[in-house]
């Protein structure tokens, strides 16, 4: 189906059945239930989910076919955010000429640094393209203000000159970003017994365009474009000594995923139309970078893992306060209580960087392949015990190259 | 493999479906009914609190959080009371907000725009958050403010300094106790003309950004007043911790005053460079070479340690007054941290304090009611005497302390002396002032 061999279709299908039906399965506690604290069904978290998916599954095309580490690679995203708000301020809160100009500004900007980097390989390469982008971060923090509106970081106000819509609403507020009428912002909430579930509209244009992306990155990883990348990564002096010039082939892997990037820049701008420069720091350049690491560098479905498993821990075990393991340990006699909160204090709330790096030195021990390794263990085990025979065949046709 | 798929999506499918089914009838039962962004229907009501638990600003976060969790300990009629005894204002009784108990959920800023949105949105959307505050830079209050505004709830300012936060940022659902940069200018003039004379020739050094940019502007521009002379004004960036490259050319400017338009870890860094330097013993034009910080914190002094002595600066609160509503807030917050609060938070606690009296006033969590409850409200007793929450840019106005580092201090706290009390109307400023034209406040969304 769509060009693609059976066993990538299925896994096709399968991301698409989990990221359509994502509201149900990431919110499996009742909304009263003390476990709720572990929901991440709402849309803000979702929408960041598939986003950041975009965005990992862009940088692995580079960083897993042709082995070239991109440290600068949120000044893509920083570039297709601020282009979006641009294009809202300027042309219109539809979505979609934003998405476009998004792609494009990040796609030529990727040339522009891709072009320079791309002279060197390895460490320097990785600090060149850092040296990029933390070019791009302080000029967009200090230097470049009148546009990027510096620290504050560029926002929608009142008094935009929107050439098709109007500056502001009839009762004096600033439009809401859609697509053709239909706004990002609007969340339908079903009710199910204890349970509620969201449906949100941004989350849903994101997540179609996540699978696009993730069916191109398919169709990449399958080509012979994608094979050239392969031989860049597995030795690419002896690609030039046969008189082949890689060059091309890697400029266009940078700047595809740049466009990556950008697309996902411009989905946040949709989402929440802001950009600030710290969009572009090494942290963020740094966060997709373990984001592939983590779910399985030049796997398809890995840097997609990463991204949920990074945004889930920023996002939900940072909210955990001493007053809700307060309320979890209650149960207990005081003084059991005050000492389990006093050993799992450390690692919740400002501590959740902590446990991401336990867990990350922990993934990169053990399963070096990231978790789509430990995914596939974990099947292997199951099979294995069904069959000893199919063992061999799944682990040569798996995802992971 | 494939067949296994298949039955597991079969069953997702399937109880898709199921729920749907399920859920059809009671689909219009929840969201309709609401008039407002999270409506409280249930026994409580619940904060979001918003501070920076990591990164540059994590101790004044820190501090902030503490004095949260005491402003809801005294809602919820816990502890003595705190500054609800000493409020102009009675509407508050310790059953809570309307007879419904204070609760709050707690998110990480990281003193980043981006990530302080991602933390107040799973606030109002995951936890039903009515209220968001915190925030300890102005780039990340105001971005809170912006995302506050569309999805329609208040948002309650904490340490922000920026002119922005209610000149050209300033949003209908946004609210600012803490004082700003204009104010610390107008403060600091008189008393640095008393100390130094109005003869004299600055040199500013600059954190380079939106909040170093407004209080250089607000200092040059009342220190000229006096009849200074601005000799330069150079810009530092921010992740600069070593400003010896900076403070050397002060030297030779023929200037006899240093401003430092820097905060937490850079003024100390700046402040630390420039008394190595010579700078204090040093006589230019035949008068005394002189340091100013603009703003000061505790935090700062004592990061700064030896350095800050005879420094003048101007802050909003300090613990060393002696009112009777400055002295009930140390004294419940010193019980139960065991340490006096820091000017964080105090604003915090008084911005938490404010809001829920005005929802008690308004008798309704609207985000329409509570600011206009809000809007024009003189209240006192919250350790700054009498302050004006002005309609027009819901900016507070109230007294603003000229500090100076200690000669002898007494203990670690005790690292700053109140100066003088720049009374409110020295510090009044029209709304259409320059420096805060330009935005515009819009109408209050109340969401959904």
């Amino acid at each position: 189906m769509f060009g693609l061999d059976k066993k990538d279709t299925t896994l096709l299908i399968i991301v698409a059945a989990l990221t359509l039906a994502a509201p149900f399965l990431l919110n499996p506690f009742p909304t009263d239930s003390a476990m709720a604290q572990f929901n991440a069904g709402y849309p803000d978290l979702m929408q960041r989910f598939v986003i950041f998916g975009i965005f990992a599954i862009g940088f692995n095309i580079l960083f897993g076919l042709t082995g070239y580490l991109s440290f600068g690679h949120a000044a893509f995203l920083g570039v297709g955010s601020y282009s979006a708000v641009w294009m809202f301020k300027l042309l219109s809160m539809n979505v979609l000429p934003a998405i476009l100009l998004s792609v494009v500004v990040a796609g030529v900007f990727a040339l522009l640094i891709g072009f320079v980097s791309l002279r060197r390989s390895g460490i320097y390469f990785s600090i060149l393209t850092l040296a990029f982008a933390q070019m791009s971060f302080n000029l967009a923090y200090s230097v470049l203000t009148p546009i990027t509106n510096g620290e504050t970081g560029l926002q929608l106000t009142l008094d935009d000159p929107r050439v098709l819509g109007s500056s502001s609403t009839a009762d004096g507020s600033i439009p809401v970003t859609n697509l053709f009428g239909a706004e990002m912002r609007a969340t339908y909430e079903m009710v199910v017994g204890p349970w509620n579930f969201q449906f949100n509209t941004g989350y849903y244009l994101s997540a179609i365009l996540m699978l696009l992306s993730f069916y191109l990155a398919i169709r990449i990883f399958r080509s012979p474009f994608g094979m050239m990348l392969r031989a860049v990564k597995s030795n690419q002096t002896r690609m030039n000594y046969t008189g082949l010039n890689s060059r091309p082939y890697t400029l266009a892997a940078f700047v595809i995923s740049g466009m990556y990037a950008g697309l996902a820049g411009g989905l946040m701008a949709s989402m929440d139309p802001l950009a600030g420069a710290e969009r572009m720091q090494w942290t963020a350049s740094g966060e997709v970078v373990l984001m592939t690491i983590l779910g399985g560098a030049g796997t398809l479905i890995g840097p997609v893992l990463g991204a949920g498993f990074i945004k889930y821990f920023e996002n939900i075990f940072s909210k955990i306060n001493e007053g809700i393991l307060h309320s979890w340990f209650s149960f207990m006699p005081d003084g059991l209580e005050d000492t389990l909160i006093a050993l799992v204090y450390p690692f919740i709330g400002k501590g959740w960087h902590l446990t991401l790096g336990i867990l990350f030195m922990l993934v990169v021990i053990f399963l070096p392949g990231g978790l789509v390794e430990g995914g596939q263990r974990i099947g292997r085990l199951f099979r294995r015990k069904k069959s000893g025979q199919e063992t061999d065949k799944s682990t040569q046709s798996t995802p992971a190259e | 493999m494939s067949k296994s798929n298949l039955t597991r999506r079969g069953l997702l499918k399937t109880s898709a479906v199921a729920g749907a089914g399920i859920a059809l009838p009671t689909i219009f039962t929840a969201s309709s009914a609401a008039a407002y962004t999270n409506e409280p229907t249930g026994s409580s009501v619940t904060l979001g609190f918003n501070v920076p638990q990591t990164g540059p600003y994590a101790d004044e976060g820190a501090d902030e959080l503490r004095a949260y969790e005491l402003a809801v300990e005294h809602l919820n009629g816990g502890g003595d009371g705190g500054m609800m005894n000493t409020f102009s204002s009675k509407a508050l009784d310790g059953s809570g907000i309307m007879g419904k108990k204070v609760e709050f959920v707690t998110g990480d800023t990281q003193t980043k725009s981006d990530a302080a949105r991602a933390s107040a949105k799973s606030m109002i959307e995951k936890d039903g958050a009515i209220m968001i505050t915190g925030g300890s830079s102005s780039g990340v209050a105001i971005a809170v403010q912006g995302l506050c505004q569309e999805a329609g709830v208040i948002f309650m300012a904490g340490l922000t300094h920026s002119n922005d936060t209610t000149g050209k940022d300033k949003k209908a659902n946004g609210f600012r106790h803490f004082f700003n940069a204009y104010m610390s200018g107008a403060a600091l003039a008189p008393v640095l003309e008393k100390l130094y004379g109005s003869d004299r020739k600055a040199y500013h050094l600059t954190a380079d950004y939106t909040w170093g940019w407004t209080q250089e502007e607000s200092i040059v521009a009342s220190t000229e007043a006096l009849g200074w002379e601005t000799v330069n004004t150079v810009k530092t960036p921010l992740a600069a911790t070593d400003f010896s490259s900076y403070i050397a050319p002060v030297l030779n400017s023929g200037a006899d005053v240093l401003v430092l338009n820097h905060y937490g870890g850079n003024m100390v860094n700046s402040l630390t460079n420039a008394v190595q330097f010579g700078l204090r013993e040093k006589q230019v034009n035949g008068k005394n070479f002189e340091i100013v910080v603009p703003l000061y914190s505790r935090l700062m002094a004592k990061g700064a340690g030896e350095n800050v002595k005879g420094i003048h600066g101007s802050t909003n609160w300090h613990w060393s007054l002696q009112d009777d509503a400055s002295k009930a807030f140390v004294k419940s917050f010193g019980e139960k941290y065991g340490f006096p609060p820091s000017q964080a938070a105090h604003t915090v606690y008084c911005q938490t304090l404010l809001y829920a009296d005005a929802c008690q006033r308004a008798g309704t969590f609207n985000p329409c009611g509570v600011a206009e409850a809000l809007e024009g409200f003189e209240f006192d007793g919250l350790g700054n005497g009498k302050t004006l929450y002005r309609a027009e840019d819901h900016q507070c106005f109230k007294d603003v302390l000229v500090v100076r580092g200690k000669e002898n201090p007494t203990s670690e706290f005790d690292l700053l002396e109140v100066v003088e009390v720049t009374p409110a109307a020295q510090v009044t400023y029209e709304p259409d002032h320059p420096m805060f034209a330009g935005g515009n406040l819009g109408t209050c969304n109340p969401g959904a």
